[in-house]
């Protein structure tokens, strides 16, 4: 699928944010993924979508090797080729009334996508946002907007709590969570809430739709595929203990 | 009219392309994104007799113009493919299917070959004995030549469909190994399988794969597997699958002028789906460009 960049912007350090235009017809839910194809790379990039809408997509992403940095020097009008609507994204039915979205670094962006469905679906979501240092924040402002309440912690507590997000979690009201970051932060909650809510797993991939086993994990109810089953898997059935 | 029809040990195929197996699944993830029924035929995911998990993650790894992988054999198990893959496939997929097959013992090559060989939509039976990611079988067979046609003495004795070997590039002398697979009653040579490579993560200073090794496929692979194609095709008088590498219908070509009867394609599926539904509309334009009328009068045609 031929998308457009409308825009391309640096946000911390690290982390940009690139939108494009195109058809978003496959996008069904928030927490799902888009496979990039990168002049000049084999394998296609995985990225979370942040938001989309009937014109585009919003992808928020990290500078993390040659793929992403090539994926940073792109500019507007240049042209990507994307397979859109991957995976089994957050089920916002899933949700109690106040659920408590947790993003740990560049973890965020699809709870933001997960935060506008939950709004229009009646329902008061909170956000927890857990970064290293307050110059590695990013898209709060995005949540602010939306006038839902952020809490905020860094590692070394020059913005927001001081701690890890799982700290803050005793301080917080909730009913229900879903969870996107890494691995050692998604493990922490799911050990913190006896393994409720959602969380979206991340995966080294190959094709992104299921083809080539690459991103097989053991659930309870046996192997499932990060890219296609996944990524959002329901905590009742990862094997964390 | 240009003409794409070749024929494989008796199995008539529209054209010569062919997903390759652990590149297609069972199919099904495809058939979302176009009607597959218009490939030659498709390898299916390599299958053994009980079912396999595979390796640790991380399974992928970039390279230049390729990729490594080590799943390690993941699938179903063949009892499985037969009571639950193969029913579901009727609905998307109507031609003769390949079945590839993997083992860790004579013994197993055989019990699974007998019971895809008794399934009515296997056309053709692929033996992996090449596969580099799993200890202590798989590539072992293929390595030796003695091992080799031992494997493919037992599997012929029990299939009656065509059992084409398929070979692994990880040995000196390709030729010696597809010879005594001839010799051994193989209806036909299927090569080759991926190289055995590796990455090392600079920060970590770890390998990238948790299996530390795995197999290197892309076109980075293609003149490795034209050259052995070029070499099994004067060693053996089969007739071949030749696979590495291929992405676009000129690729195809290249590999049946060096002696390949039919083309199968594997990567190039998990960077774009439509990958080998572009190669087929893609080869009568390429072929009349070349002058070529009918595909299967160039197999070969590299050889002095």
């Amino acid at each position: 699928m031929n998308f457009t960049i409308t825009t391309n912007e640096r946000l911390t350090e690290m982390v940009w944010r690139m939108t494009l235009r195109g058809d978003t017809s496959t996008l069904t839910a928030p927490g799902q993924f888009v496979q990039v194809s990168l002049p000049g790379f084999f394998l296609r990039r995985p990225i979370s979508v942040c938001d989309w809408d009937g014109e585009g997509l919003t992808l928020v992403y990290k500078v993390v090797g040659q793929g992403t940095a090539a994926m940073a020097s792109l500019q507007p009008g240049e042209h990507l080729d994307l397979l859109t609507g991957l995976g089994n994204g957050f089920r916002v039915e899933a949700c109690g009334e106040r659920p408590l979205l947790i993003g740990g670094g560049v973890g965020l962006p699809p709870m933001l996508g997960l935060c506008r469905a939950l709004l229009r679906a009646g329902k008061r979501p909170r956000l927890l946002a857990g970064f290293g240092k307050a110059a590695e924040c990013f898209l709060l402002a995005d949540f602010e907007t939306l006038g839902v309440p952020v809490t905020v912690t860094t590692l070394d507590g020059s913005r927001g709590l001081r701690g890890v997000a799982t700290d803050a979690m005793p301080l917080l009201d909730f009913d229900s969570l879903c969870a996107c970051g890494p691995l050692p932060m998604l493990r922490a909650v799911w050990r913190q809430t006896g393994g409720r809510g959602q969380y979206s797993l991340e995966e080294r991939m190959g094709c992104g739709f299921g083809a080539c086993m690459g991103c097989s994990i053991q659930t309870r109810g046996g192997s499932r595929r990060v890219c296609k089953e996944g990524p959002v898997f329901d905590g009742m059935e990862l094997m964390w203990e | 009219m240009t003409d794409l029809r070749v024929s494989l040990a008796g199995l008539e195929l529209d054209n010569p392309v062919i997903p390759a197996s652990g590149c297609f699944g069972y199919g099904k993830e495809f058939a979302a994104y176009y009607d597959i029924n218009l490939l030659g035929s498709f390898s299916f995911k390599g299958t053994t007799l009980e079912k396999r998990f595979g390796n640790p993650t991380p399974r992928i790894a970039e390279t230049p113009d390729g990729m490594l992988n080590s799943v390690g054999l993941q699938n179903p198990g063949v009892r499985h493919v037969i009571d639950v893959e193969l029913p579901e496939m009727r609905a998307y997929f109507r031609k003769p299917v390949i079945a590839n097959v993997s083992g860790f013992s004579i013994d197993e090559y055989v019990e699974t070959c007998r019971l895809l060989d008794g399934q009515e939509q296997v056309g053709l039976i692929e033996v992996n004995i090449s596969c580099p990611n799993v200890h202590g079988g798989g590539m072992a067979f293929g390595t030796d030549p003695a091992s080799a046609a031992a494997v493919t003495r037992a599997v012929k004795a029990v299939a009656k469909k065509p059992v084409y070997i398929k070979l692994s590039p990880n040995v000196t002398d390709i030729a010696a190994i597809a010879k005594a697979c001839e010799a051994a009653g193989a209806d036909g040579i299927s090569l080759i399988n991926t190289l055995l490579g590796m990455r090392v993560d600079l920060r970590t200073r770890r390998p990238v794969l948790a299996n530390r090794m795995g197999g290197l496929s892309g076109p980075a692979v293609l003149p490795v597997a034209l050259r052995m194609v070029y070499q099994v095709w004067e060693a053996v008088k089969l007739p071949i699958m030749g696979m590495g590498g291929v992405t676009t219908a000129r690729d195809v070509i290249e590999m049946m002028l060096c002696g390949a009867t039919a083309v199968q394609v594997g990567a190039a599926n998990l960077v774009n789906p439509y990958a080998c539904r572009e190669i087929i509309e893609q080869l009568p334009v390429e072929m009349e460009k070349l002058g070529i009328g009918s595909l299967s009068e160039i197999i070969g045609g590299a050889h002095a």
